[in-house]
Parts: C-alpha cells; sequence; structure tokens
C-alpha cells in the first residue's frame, strides 16, 4: 500500500519534469538574441522573434499592477490589520469565491466593461483583466504577510505615542514590504501565464505597438498563434517562448519558497 | 470621560482600506451584474431551452449550450475519476508517510505543477500528449476495450480523453495540497489510539482518511472547479466539435473552449450575448462549486483548530 502511495507520487511529479525538459529540448533551438529583439517576419519566412509580445506582455502586467495592487494593498492591510469581524470574513470568502473564477469569464467581464465602451480591443481591456485575476492573490499574501509581523512591533509603536495609522504605514508595512513583494511577484507570476483573457482584451498584434488604447501582443497568445499554426518554425518558437515563459514563473515561485521559508517556519504551531 | 484619543487619521485610514475591501465584494456582485446584463437578449430569446437544446447555429442566430455543457462535465468528471486516487495518494504520501525532508521538497514541487500555465499544457498536450494517444492508447483501447460505449469511433488523439487526461494532470496539484493540509489538521491522537488499538499503520491512515472525508470532499470541488473553468488547455486538445458522444475517442466542445474559439468573432448582437450567457453558466457553477468547497474547508479545519 505504501508503495501505491509512492507511485502515485511519481506518477504526479512525472509530467512536472517532462512539459519543463521537453520545452527546453524543443524550445532551445529557438532561444536566440534575435529571438528576444526581433519582431515576427511574415507568415512563411523562418526567423523572427517575439520583441512585440515580450513588450506587450510587460505592459500588460505593468497595468494589472497599477490598477489591482492598490485595491489589494489596502484591502490586505484592512484585513490584517481592522478585519477581525464578519465584514472581514465577508471580504475574504468573496476574495476567495473571485479567485475561483475562471480567468476566461474574467476576460468576458473586461470585454463589458472595457472593450464595448471603447468600441475595440485595447491593452487597457487586458490590463482590467490581469488585474481582476491578480487581485485574490495578491490581497491573500498581503493579509498573511502583515500578520506574520509580530505584535510587539504595533505595540511598540503605539507606546511611543505614534497613531496607529502612522504606525501601520511607517512602521508595519515596511516590515513586512519583503513578503508583500513576493506575494506580488507570485500574482504577477499567474497574470503572467494568463491567455484566455486576453484573446478578446487584447487581442494581439503582429506588429510593435505600445499604445495601450489599441490590441496589444502577449507572450501567451504568441504561443496559442504559433502552436496552432502549420509552419514547423513556427511551433518551435512557441516551445521556446513557452520555456522562456515557464521558466520565469518557476524563477518567481522559487523565490516566494525561499523569501517565506523562514518566516512560516517561525509560525508553525 | 474620555476613554481614548481618536486621531483623525486613525479613522480615515481605517475607512479607506474598509474601502479598498468593500471594492472585491462589490467587483464580484459587478461581474454577476455585468454577464447578466450582457446576456440579456439570449436569456428573452431562448430562456431555460438555451440550457438542453443542441443546436448552435451561429447563421440562424439558434443557441443551444447542451453539447459545451454535456463536453465541460465529461471531461471535468473524467479528470475527477482520473486525478482524485492519484492525489490522495499523494497527500497520503505527504502527510502521513514521508520524512521531513522529503515532504518539504515534494510539495514544492506538486505546487510547481499548479504554476504552469495552461497554455503550456496545451501546446504539451498538442505535440506530445494527443500523439501518445493518437498511435498508442487509442488503437489500443479501440482494439481491446471497444464492448464499452466509451471506446468507439476514430483515433484522433485529440478528443474527450485527451482533455479528460491534460485536466487530471492540472487539478492534481490542488486536490492533493488542500487533502495534505486536512489530513496534517487531524490530531495525532487519532493515529496514536488506532495504533494502540492494535490497528496496521495502514488501517490507522484509513481512520484518518474517514475523519477528513469532508474534507476530502471540499479539496475534490475545488478540483472540480478548477476542471470546470480551465480553458486553453482543454481548448486545445478537445477537438472542438459542437457535438455530444458517448466515446470518450470522439471530439468534444467545452463551454470555456467555445467562448476562447468564438467570442473575438462573434458577429450579432445574439451571438455575442449567447457566449455571455454561457460565461454566465461557467461563472454561478464555479461560484457554486467553489463556494461550497472553501465553507467545508474552513468549517473541518477550525473544527480540528480548537483543541
Amino acid at each position: 500500500m505504501t508503495s501505491l502511495s509512492i507511485l502515485s507520487v511519481a506518477i504526479a511529479v512525472i509530467p512536472l519534469f517532462l512539459i519543463f525538459f521537453y520545452s527546453l529540448a524543443q524550445g532551445v533551438s529557438s532561444l536566440n538574441v534575435d529571438f528576444f529583439i526581433h519582431m515576427p517576419k511574415p507568415v512563411g519566412e523562418t526567423g523572427g522573434g517575439m520583441a512585440n509580445a515580450l513588450v506587450g506582455t510587460a505592459i500588460l502586467i505593468g497595468l494589472g499592477c497599477l490598477f489591482g495592487l492598490p485595491v489589494s494593498i489596502f484591502a490586505g492591510i484592512y484585513l490584517a490589520e481592522y478585519g477581525n469581524n464578519t465584514l472581514g470574513q465577508t471580504v475574504r470568502f468573496f476574495t476567495d469565491v473571485l479567485s475561483g473564477v475562471p480567468s476566461i469569464v474574467v476576460g468576458v467581464v473586461a470585454y463589458i466593461l472595457v472593450v464595448i465602451p471603447m468600441k475595440q480591443f485595447s491593452a487597457l481591456a487586458g490590463g482590467v483583466a490581469l488585474a481582476i485575476l491578480m487581485i485574490p492573490t495578491a490581497t491573500r499574501t498581503t493579509e498573511e504577510m502583515i500578520r506574520l509581523v509580530p505584535q510587539s512591533f504595533r505595540e511598540a509603536a503605539l507606546a511611543l505615542g505614534i497613531p496607529q495609522w502612522k504606525a501601520t504605514l511607517k512602521v508595519i508595512l515596511p516590515t513586512a514590504l519583503k513578503g508583500i513583494t513576493t506575494g506580488v511577484l507570485l500574482a504577477i507570476a499567474r497574470a503572467a501565464g494568463e491567455t484566455a483573457p486576453l484573446l478578446f482584451t487584447a487581442l494581439g498584434n503582429r506588429f510593435w505597438s505600445t499604445d495601450l488604447g489599441h490590441p496589444i501582443a502577449s507572450l501567451t497568445v504568441f504561443i496559442y498563434d504559433y502552436a496552432k499554426a502549420p509552419f514547423e518554425d513556427w511551433n518551435r518558437q512557441a516551445w521556446g517562448a513557452a520555456f522562456i515563459l515557464i521558466l520565469l514563473i518557476f524563477i518567481i515561485n522559487i523565490t516566494f519558497r525561499f523569501a517565506t521559508r523562514g518566516r512560516y517556519a517561525e509560525n508553525k504551531n | 470621560m474620555k476613554q481614548q484619543t481618536y486621531h483623525i487619521g486613525d479613522r480615515v485610514f481605517k475607512t479607506t482600506t474598509m474601502v479598498f475591501a468593500l471594492f472585491i465584494l462589490v467587483l464580484v456582485f459587478l461581474m454577476g451584474y455585468e454577464m447578466v446584463h450582457g446576456s440579456e437578449l439570449s436569456l428573452k430569446q431562448f430562456g431555460w431551452k438555451f440550457l438542453y437544446t443542441g443546436t448552435w447555429d451561429p447563421v440562424a442566430d439558434e443557441y443551444g449550450a447542451r453539447p459545451f455543457i454535456f463536453g465541460t462535465l465529461v471531461s471535468s468528471f473524467l479528470a475527477l475519476i482520473l486525478a482524485l486516487p492519484l492525489s490522495i495518494g499523494v497527500a497520503i504520501f505527504l502527510s502521513e508517510l514521508a520524512p521531513r525532508w522529503l515532504e518539504r521538497p515534494i510539495s514544492f514541487l506538486v505546487e510547481l505543477l499548479a504554476a504552469i500555465p495552461s497554455i503550456v499544457y496545451g501546446l504539451w498536450g498538442i505535440f506530445v500528449l494527443v500523439p501518445w494517444l493518437r498511435i498508442t492508447v487509442e488503437p489500443f483501447l479501440l482494439a481491446h476495450a471497444d464492448f464499452l460505449p466509451f471506446f468507439r469511433g476514430v483515433p484522433y488523439g485529440y478528443g474527450m480523453l485527451a482533455a479528460g487526461i491534460i485536466l487530471a494532470i492540472m487539478i492534481l496539484p490542488i486536490i492533493s495540497s488542500i487533502s495534505r493540509d486536512i489530513l496534517r489538521a487531524i490530531p495525532t491522537s487519532q493515529r496514536e489510539a488506532a495504533l494502540a488499538l492494535g490497528a496496521t499503520k495502514w488501517e490507522s491512515t484509513m481512520i484518518v482518511l474517514a475523519d477528513g472525508k469532508s474534507g476530502l470532499l471540499g479539496a475534490t470541488l475545488l478540483g472540480l472547479g478548477r476542471a470546470v473553468g480551465e480553458t486553453m488547455a482543454v481548448t486545445m486538445v478537445i477537438g472542438n466539435r459542437p457535438e455530444i458522444s458517448f466515446s470518450l475517442l470522439d471530439p468534444g466542445y467545452s463551454m470555456a473552449s467555445v467562448i476562447a474559439n468564438e467570442f473575438a468573432e462573434a458577429t450579432s448582437s445574439m451571438y455575442t450575448s449567447a457566449l455571455i450567457e454561457i460565461a454566465l453558466i461557467l461563472f454561478v457553477l464555479t461560484i457554486i462549486l467553489n463556494g461550497i468547497a472553501r465553507l467545508i474547508v474552513w468549517s473541518i479545519t477550525r473544527k480540528f483548530k480548537t483543541p
């Protein structure tokens, strides 16, 4: 019976290595400097890069942070400092519910809220969709990181006569900042990997564009388009881009692990 | 008599943060409202028929979501059947059997599996899983198991089976990490009592599993919730055919896939409205699943935390 258990762990973990090393093997042939700084070539020509997709994803994530992080951080502060009541519980519950909403549904909402009034697809709509997706993760980690700050900090600050709001902003928050940053990175990792909501908000763009009011390329939609294509060269590029994406996400996750490992070990009881 | 000095800054700060916290609440309701409003055309035109009619005809503006609901449910339940035993096995290993130095890295690896984006799973599905199914697995099933109605037809590779397998890999981390937490939350006194009465390690594990069964149900529902909403990986391997078939080898279509494929090109307002209604169905479905699951998991872990 123990062996069955170990077997399931093996079966569970194998796909991880399979996917990671397969994408490395398939994608490494298309990973060169050109891939990162050149634009996609016209259909049928080999070569070309994904520069517009990289920049597009960066812009979309930037917008997502701009719209989503203020909400997350302040909501996280509320939940950690003032949130031990029914309202806090309700907000936590709805945050969890929001984290379970499929990303495609969030995309539809962003379409209704941004694309329809603007009468066109745009990076802004994509940013709104990503912001909604980032909010639950970032809120939860902000709350947890602030809770991890020892109560003695708060008491010391208040004992010195600092008003509570100043104590939170100038003492508690900076102490928790490292953890909050890694939590935000985690939310960014999730947003960076999203494809479905971008398909009809930011849409995609084969040309260089940094205009927020127009469609914009992104790494994930790049992978999607190139994966479906009948050209082998494009498929290879899709693998290259996928490898970069996984690498980025893994690095962020490992960083998060390292940054929070010590703290969680202290608080485990 | 002044008890405390209320600094005006405190009031402002608390209110400001509370507004942002409330914003999250408002956001969820806003999402629901906007989707209901956006699907009004379709709701008025088709009513409840939408849920059980099978025509999806953009040319004639006739829409029915039955094939998609079927596709979503079948692929998700298939994923659950495949993933649940494995997840429980992993959870048992991580909470009962593994030594500390092994448990942390393995837990971390399982969480990394959860972090892989859907599109990468889809990519892997197209180029690795589907060919494997088409060349090895499906011909095998057709040769040996076709007395079952699930394994009939042509080995395309793409289809419900591929979608189920990919979804299973994707929901395994969620179910196993929550199950692991549930099992950990059960006090060691339970295991010790069982062992003291002469049970084997395995029998005591069974007892712990029975104790945590509602929590495991919660974990399962959360996994189901994720499977239902999964878009890209499913879209890339399910075959995208809006028809119902009992064979797992046949292509299908899920709710998330039809939105992903057709939303950007929906020409008429009825078309868009029908797609928004499908999004609404997904929204409600995942809220129900996640809501119930969270309530169960919360009450379980709280029950075991109080001494």
